[in-house]
């Protein structure tokens, strides 16, 4: 069954005078559960599609539809409660709160969106933190821990509120090949965990290998 | 809400340096106002009590007109005894008065037998006087080295300092006044000088003092009259309340005209003082829009540095699904978490510092070899003020920087550089 379904989408920015045609009448649809790749060369679109199915972006034509719910109908303040409550985000540059801890800042989507109860909130971390193998590096702040721990924390929170879709944006393009693929199947073992949809960009070929279905866009076309 | 103070006391600790330095600004500007505040009132409240406490009293009653043509001293502007017995009846009935003391004010000539010159007296009952004006004596200064219970008898007589070393005339000696009643005719009795005074500033402070049964004899008044009431009430703080109050009183009583028979004013709109009591109030006024002034700009400019510096956070926590309202309150957190930390340690400087002034009082001189100490005060009222306004503003220079990092679009965020 499919979790995104994307209508005939296209984004073009305006700069200037100038029009970017970023991504050009694409349509796809991705399953739930399913663990998907976009590849493709810089400036080939790959961003502007997670940014529109991670509700960042509205698409300039077409239609994008998470689950049941159109998305691209949705005003600034319903993307936002949408995302918060559907969609988990790992980012290349790790994106970590400098001044909470590992276990604070995996916490935080518990706190500022869902608002849940102490006790519910450190059970989830403590489970998710376990899952990522980062437990003993919970007292930690972002400046000390590695690169590849930092992103496995961004994997943590990604995934705390139990998203049905987690976004990432290149999130190994920051990491050596050994911690990159050590990331990449992380998050390969917690779909297969927790069941949730992973949609993933990146033109590293080692990374690649680990999704299942891979997307290659090229001019902002699918190909 | 205990999880946002806490990232906003964390996010205010990233930069140290340039948190304590605004911090610090703040701290000073609240200190300011603190110590100022508790100086000036602490001098105010002095200065305002040596003025009605010593000669001037807190209210003065007279017939309507009087203080208009107080400079000639008219003596046919007097309260009669049952115009003052119907006053008496008022005050008594009013229970914020706590004393009450009659005055006849007069010009005469005053001689030592060789020279004469012009005097102005304040005609008085010493008992009631000293409980209308505690301090009189303050400026006096008598034969020997004490006070004497009753500041003067009848026969004796107080004059100005300047008057007595012009006409050489020392505590003892014997004096001619003689004055004009308010007929035409003149009259003339031997007083013993008892005391002298020394002159203080304002309409009222050059003058003599003298028993009011002599005054009312040199005068040759048939009948006790008065020319002036001065009241003391119980809380100086009330002055306006009693005040209004007493104006309201005083209206129903009507003279032959069916105009209002009396006036009443307070030391304000005697003394020359009250403006500059004023400008010390609008000293501390500007000492606190200093304050306000400093608190604004230093957390104006750190917090938009703030957001500045944050713009990628700020398009993470958005990205996750942050509500534009938490981001706002984030920020209003942190500008409202230094506010109150500045104003808090400013406030707890400023208190120990009045503290220490108390300790080590200020002196100052003011009329007769008196060294007046300043004793600040600061009451609860004030600090919770300074507190509350110092958070006002912070929350208002943060509302900009706040709105601004809430309504940042969460992709061109990430993608700031």
């Amino acid at each position: 069954m499919a979790l995104v379904q994307i209508d005939n989408v296209s984004r073009i920015y305006q700069t200037g005078e100038v029009q970017v045609k970023a991504l050009q009448d694409v349509t796809l649809s991705i399953d739930e559960a399913a663990f998907v790749t976009f590849v493709g060369p810089s400036g080939s679109g790959k961003t502007t599609m997670l940014n529109l199915i991670g509700c960042l972006d509205k698409p300039t034509k077409g239609k994008v539809f998470i689950g049941k719910e159109q998305v691209d109908t949705f005003d600034r303040r319903q993307r936002a409660a949408f995302r918060g409550s559907t969609l988990g985000f790992i980012f290349q540059a790790f994106n970590l709160f400098q001044v909470l801890t590992a276990y604070e800042n995996v916490e935080y989507p518990l706190v500022m969106i869902k608002n849940e109860s102490i006790s519910k909130r450190k059970e989830k971390v403590l489970k998710v933190l376990e899952s990522v193998g980062m437990l003993d590096q919970k007292d930690k702040f972002p400046d000390q821990l590695s690169g590849g721990q930092k992103q496995r924390i961004a994997v943590a929170r990604a995934l705390v509120t139990q998203p049905k879709l987690v976004l990432a944006d290149e999130p190994t393009a920051n990491l050596d090949k050994k911690s990159a693929v050590n990331v990449i199947r992380l998050m390969r073992n917690m779909r297969d965990e927790f069941k949730t949809t992973f949609i993933f960009s990146t033109h590293d070929p080692g990374v690649m290998k680990e999704a299942e279905v891979i997307h290659t866009l090229e001019d902002g076309k699918l190909v | 809400m205990i999880r946002i103070f806490k990232i906003a006391l964390r996010n205010l600790m990233r930069y140290k340096r340039r948190t304590l330095l605004t911090s610090m600004l703040i701290t000073l500007g609240v200190l300011m106002v603190i110590l100022f505040s508790g100086l000036a009132g602490s001098f105010k409240a002095i200065m305002i009590g040596q003025i009605t406490d010593s000669n001037l009293a807190q209210m003065q009653i007279h017939k309507k007109g009087y203080v208009s043509s107080i400079d000639t001293s008219p003596l046919n502007l007097t309260i009669n005894q049952k115009g003052y017995k119907t006053l008496e009846k008022v005050f008594k009935e009013n229970p914020d008065i706590e004393a009450y003391s009659p005055r006849i004010k007069l010009s005469a000539m005053l001689s030592n037998f060789k020279e004469t010159t012009n005097v102005r007296l304040n005609a008085i009952d010493p008992k009631k006087e000293i409980k209308v004006c505690p301090n009189v004596s303050d400026r006096m200064k008598f034969s020997g080295s004490e006070i004497p219970d009753i500041l003067l008898k009848q026969g004796e007589i107080i004059i100005p300092e300047k008057l007595a070393k012009g006409l050489k005339i020392k505590i003892g000696d014997p004096v001619v006044l003689v004055a004009n009643n308010k007929d035409g005719s003149v009259n003339g009795l031997n007083f013993t000088v008892a005391g002298v005074i020394e002159s203080l500033v304002g309409p009222q402070g050059k003058e003599g003092y003298m028993h009011i049964k002599d005054a009312q004899s040199l005068l040759r008044m048939e009948q006790p009259e008065t020319i002036e009431i001065a009241l003391r009430i119980k809380e100086f703080d009330k002055l306006d309340d009693v005040y209004t109050d007493l104006e309201s009183a005083l209206a129903e009583f009507k003279n032959k005209k069916g105009k209002p028979a009396f006036e009443i004013h307070t030391w304000e709109t005697l003394s020359p003082f009250a403006n500059i009591a004023k400008m010390i109030d609008f000293m501390t006024i500007s000492m606190k829009l200093i304050m306000i002034a400093i608190v604004l700009i230093s957390v104006l400019n750190v917090m938009m540095m703030s957001v500045y510096e944050r713009v990628r956070e700020i398009g993470t926590m958005s990205a996750i699904g942050t509500a534009p309202g938490k981001i706002m309150g984030l920020f209003l957190a942190e500008g409202l978490s230094l506010g109150f930390i500045s104003t808090l340690v400013g406030n707890i400087i400023g208190i120990v510092g009045i503290y220490f002034l108390n300790i080590y009082k200020i002196p100052f001189a003011f009329g007769r070899n008196t060294i007046y100490l300043l004793s600040p005060t600061i009451n609860l009222s004030e600090l919770v003020w300074v507190t509350a306004i110092v958070l006002l503003i912070s929350v208002f220079a943060t509302l900009q920087p706040a709105y601004k990092a809430s309504k940042m679009e969460p992709v061109d965020a990430l993608g700031h550089v």
